[in-house]
């Protein structure tokens, strides 16, 4: 069982290899065709590698996928219509940019939501003091006061 | 929030986190459930292998059946194939589905070890596997009697496999359907 | 032999290590003096023993030990010399044997440099790295044993390095890298030391800043250099995936980012005690996340070490004590009450506030972003994927919204500032901006309006730090003075954003600008790409040390001019069989050029090959190395250097006290 083991395992290696980056040459009738062929093939998720798009891995099923995608584009398939295909068939798994919807709502908003908790924090952490500078300082006295402000430019003149 | 309380956020923030990594280590990121759970199997007109005439889905429909995706350059399809010369000599019935192989080759493969297949479907270029969602052989789904997909397994099947998985499904839907 | 004295030479510095997490921090409690002590000298003795270890498992490969198992497993005999030491750390077992001795060398680091650190504080740092170690030999004896033996029956010869990692980026990389992760550490412990102390003074901030500036920049180091030899050695000219381990290891920077500037705001100001405490936690708490994320196999990687979920509930059962166990010190030790905000709105202390917000939001967004995958199906929602263009779609966004705060940081004041004094010194470096984000892009057609907004960022920052450097140099009475005046520390400051201004263009150009072609060529074709002609003279076959090769060979020419011979090889390592493409690049400080082989076509020596144009690509790593030379330049302020106070200086006082 080991020695067969160890051959699938090689044979995994050697499909999924990522060094061996297989380069077709698919002629595409228009130059946007060709450039809509290159980012859906890094948005498309190979189904059997170890978190390669398409376009990066040679599995047999991601050169598969490439020819499939190829032929989607030239017969005039939206980028939408193109997705939607590979998900019937492969689920939302085959999709790097998860769609927004469902259960990745929360994935797209995350970083919208953290930025405007953070800004409220922020604010309102700044409100309580006063907002001109130099406060709580009412203590001091001029000559400190000065002293203090000289000392401030010091510090910030180093980092 | 008293002050003392908010300072426990990050703790339990990462309780939280720490019991999904715990979760995690049971799963299998790696594993793929098919797209087609539930869903008929797709539409195809394929040749019957070693045999003139096509075969369609509805070729499929009539009992709880497994769907064997098996090839001649698969190793690992060599090594499942006696289990399921077993599992065909129970009488549980098994349709092949050829993937990406040469006709030639894979009948020759077939007189050799043997041919546990009711039929086999010729999928040459490999249209119904990526209907199906294959991804690499050997994968084996589970047809029930109305010919819907109700799971997939990817890789050999053997003894454990079977006993563990797919048996318990295979007997479920037998039951179910009242077939004999 | 030698494998069995390096396996006992960790079992002692496992009890060494014990000792160390124990008796020193029991010292503190009890003010024992003499346990306390104890400290330098156990940690000299974990580094020792550490050492050994790790010599005798480099031995073991150098010598061609096929009875060791990981010899066995990752190496050959015909491995030159120097991959078989590196070797030791292309596996999981020896890497962690690598992370083990980058601790004891931080830890040995922090007891012989601390000249200025009282002792209950310099025995509690030591006695938490120590708990640290404690934790790594524990895993590394119990489930990952190095030194395990194939005896009866050792093979002839080995299985091979994976010729992927037979690089010089393999032998550079992972150890700067760990001095990354594992310099978080240091932070780690001063942060805990202050919380079991109880005194969360700003003192604790000036003592962890150097050694945080310096686990930064090794960690930047190390991130870039993986992302260069990412783009060299797999022939595909992308040079950053966001791939779980990738972005394990961007985590720490970006929280780590985060730890330096507000470290700045704490020891200057005496602000942020307690925030900076807890980012300090929240920094090595994902060096540890990443080590869980590499090694348990939760996540899908192409990095990913061999995965074992058995190791992985090891790492998580010390995930959750030291991180669990800190955070709960956190909420009982650190004050519940605030300092009062002594500063306005228009501060640099506000500023660097802004650099936190974002920075920790970005370091959120990209946890969750990893996780999200895991937390998805953990709940049994399904399976999907979270990619490059959900990241590069999030982060963006963020990094260009900091921008306009990091220009305003270095100029503006503490405490209070006006916004008329802002727009003083800096309207004329925005205008310049503004100019050169509309201009510059014309240079290259068609106009991009990406690369202008980046232009019009990177300017905003190099122009307002350039006229910030000549005021203080006119400030003086002669320009020799002038230079002489300016501290370490805002020489670094200084060099590190430049740095990332560097990095933001470099980005940013390469990813609008690139232009890549997959031809199918023949010996004598010649393809135009963005004004290069690519000639294709001859494939011939070449042999390595350990593989034979076919090698094609290119004529690079421009406008006539000659500029570059390529030779792109597509190897065949002998011992395992593995085939790899080894591309051929024409670096440059403004483009690179990059050819790779594909696969023989037809059978009249036609190949498909991938031709890529990169410009600015090296901006992104030269930014980079700028940024972690910066980081050291600030470490070298004689601030750091002073001895040990005992009364804390009137100026101090009012500085902090305010």
């Amino acid at each position: 069982m080991t020695v067969l083991r160890a051959l699938l395992v090689a044979c995994a290696m050697l499909l999924a290899g990522r060094a061996l980056a297989l380069i077709e040459t698919y002629e595409f009738s228009s130059p946007e065709l060709e450039a809509r062929y290159q980012q859906l093939s890094e948005e498309l998720r190979c189904p059997k590698c170890q978190n390669q798009n398409i376009a990066d891995s040679n599995a047999p099923i991601a050169q598969d996928l490439r020819k499939l995608l190829h032929h989607q584009l030239e017969l005039g398939a939206t980028d939408e219509e193109i997705l939607d295909y590979m998900v019937v068939r492969y689920g939302e798994f085959v999709r790097y940019r998860p769609r927004f919807g469902g259960t990745t709502v929360v994935l797209w908003l995350a970083p919208v939501l953290l930025l405007l908790v953070g800004i409220l924090v922020l604010t309102r952490m700044l409100r309580s003091p006063p907002k001109t500078g130099l406060s709580g300082t009412e203590s001091l006295s001029a000559q400190e006061q000065v002293r203090l402000r000289s000392l401030l430019d010091k510090a910030g003149r180093d980092s | 929030m008293g002050p003392r309380l908010k300072l426990f956020l990050p703790l339990i923030l990462f309780a939280m986190l720490a019991v999904t990594l715990f979760r995690g280590l049971s799963l299998d990121p790696g594993e793929m459930p098919s797209a087609l759970i539930d869903q008929p199997l797709p539409a195809f007109s394929l040749p019957r292998l070693g045999q003139s005439g096509l075969l369609s889905e509805a070729d499929v429909i009539g009992q709880p059946a497994l769907l064997n995706v098996w090839a001649t350059w698969c190793i690992s399809c060599r090594v499942e194939h006696p289990y399921l010369q077993q599992l065909a000599a129970q009488g549980i019935p098994i349709f092949g589905l050829n993937y990406k192989d040469d006709d030639q080759a894979a009948q020759r493969w077939l007189d050799e070890l043997g041919n546990p297949y009711r039929f086999n479907i010729a999928d040459r270029e490999g249209t119904l596997g990526l209907d199906l969602g294959v991804y690499g052989a050997p994968e084996t789904y589970l047809l029930d009697a109305g010919g819907v997909v109700r799971y997939r397994h990817v890789g050999v099947v053997d003894d454990k496999v079977w006993q563990t998985i797919l048996a318990p499904k295979y007997m479920a839907l037998n039951t179910g359907s009242g077939a004999p | 032999m030698i494998p069995e004295i390096g396996h006992f030479a960790l079992i002692i510095a496992l009890c060494i290590a014990l000792i160390l997490a124990v008796v020193p921090a029991w010292g503190a409690w009890r003010g024992n003096s003499v346990a306390m002590a104890l400290a330098p000298g156990l940690a000299m003795g974990l580094l020792v023993f550490v050492g050994i270890s790790y010599s005798c498992l480099s031995a073991a490969f150098l010598q061609d030990d096929f009875s060791v198992k990981l010899v066995a497993s990752h190496s050959n005999s015909l491995l030159p010399p120097i991959y078989k030491f590196a070797a030791v750390w292309g596996n999981h077992e020896g890497s962690l044997v690598l992370w083990v001795l980058i601790l004891s060398l931080w830890t040995a680091a922090v007891a012989v440099f601390s000249s200025q650190l009282p002792l209950l504080v310099l025995s509690r740092v030591l006695s938490v790295m120590g708990v640290i170690a404690v934790g790594f030999l524990l895993f590394s004896l119990l489930t990952s044993n190095p030194f395990a033996r194939l005896l009866p029956g050792a093979p002839a010869d080995g299985s091979d390095l994976n010729p992927l990692l037979q690089d010089l980026g393999l032998i550079v990389h992972p150890p700067l890298l760990y001095m990354g992760y594992v310099g978080f550490s240091v932070a780690f412990a001063f942060a805990i030391a202050a919380l079991l102390g109880g005194r969360l003074d700003a003192s604790w901030a000036r003592w962890s800043r150097p050694w945080t500036n310096i686990a930064w920049a090794f960690l930047s180091l190390g991130i870039m250099l993986g992302s260069w030899w990412a783009y060299y050695e797999l022939g595909w000219g992308g040079w950053w995936f966001w791939d779980p381990v990738e972005n394990a290891s961007f985590m720490p920077w970006l929280a780590g980012t985060a730890l330096i500037h507000s470290l700045a705001a704490t020891e200057k100001r005496g602000l942020f005690k307690s925030w900076t405490v807890l980012l300090a936690i929240f920094a090595f708490s994902l060096s540890l996340l990443g080590t869980f994320l590499v090694r348990s196999g939760v996540l899908t990687s192409v990095h990913a070490f061999a995965t074992d979920p058995a190791r992985g509930m090891f790492i998580l059962v010390f995930l959750a004590v030291v991180v669990g166990g800190s955070l709960t010190l956190y909420a009982f030790r650190a004050p519940a009450v605030s300092s009062r905000l002594t500063f306005a709105w228009v501060s640099r202390e506000s500023l660097l506030l802004c650099n936190n917000v974002v920075f920790l939001v970005a370091t959120l967004t990209v946890l969750f972003g990893t996780l999200f995958p895991l937390i998805v199906d953990a709940l049994g929602m399904g399976k999907v994927s979270v990619g490059p263009p959900y990241f590069n779609a999030v982060f963006v966004p963020l990094m260009a919204l900091l921008v306009p705060f990091m220009g305003l940081g270095p100029v503006s004041r503490w405490k209070g500032d006006t916004v008329a004094r802002w727009r003083g010194e800096l309207l004329i470096p925005l205008v310049v901006a503004v100019f050169c984000g509309i201009t510059l892009p014309l240079l290259h057609a068609p106009y991009n309006i990406w690369v202008a907004l980046a232009v019009l960022l990177s300017s905003w920052l190099v122009v307002g730090l350039a006229r910030d450097f000549w005021q203080r140099l006119r400030r003086a009475s002669n320009p020799m003075q002038g230079l002489g005046r300016l501290t370490p520390g805002y020489c670094g400051m200084l060099i590190a954003h430049l740095g990332f201004a560097a990095c933001i263009i470099g980005v940013v150009a390469t990813s609008q600008y690139s232009v890549e072609n997959d031809l199918k060529m023949s010996p004598g074709d010649s393809r135009v790409l963005a004004g290069y002609e690519f000639r294709f003279v001859a494939v011939t076959e070449v042999r390595g040390p350990n593989f034979v090769a076919d090698e094609a060979h290119f004529e690079v020419t421009r406008d006539g001019a000659r500029v570059a011979s390529m030779r792109p090889q597509k190897r065949r390592y002998l011992a395992s069989g593995s085939v790899m493409t080894e591309a051929a690049i024409d670096a440059g400080l403004l483009r690179d050029l990059y050819v790779a082989m594909g696969e023989p076509v037809g059978s009249d020596g036609a190949w498909a090959m991938r031709l890529h144009f990169k410009p600015l690509i090296r901006w992104m790593w030269l930014g980079a190395i700028l940024m972690a030379v910066g980081a050291f330049t600030a470490v070298l302020d004689k601030r750091y250097r002073r001895p040990r106070e005992v009364v804390l200086g009137a100026d101090e006082a009012l500085l902090r006290g305010t």
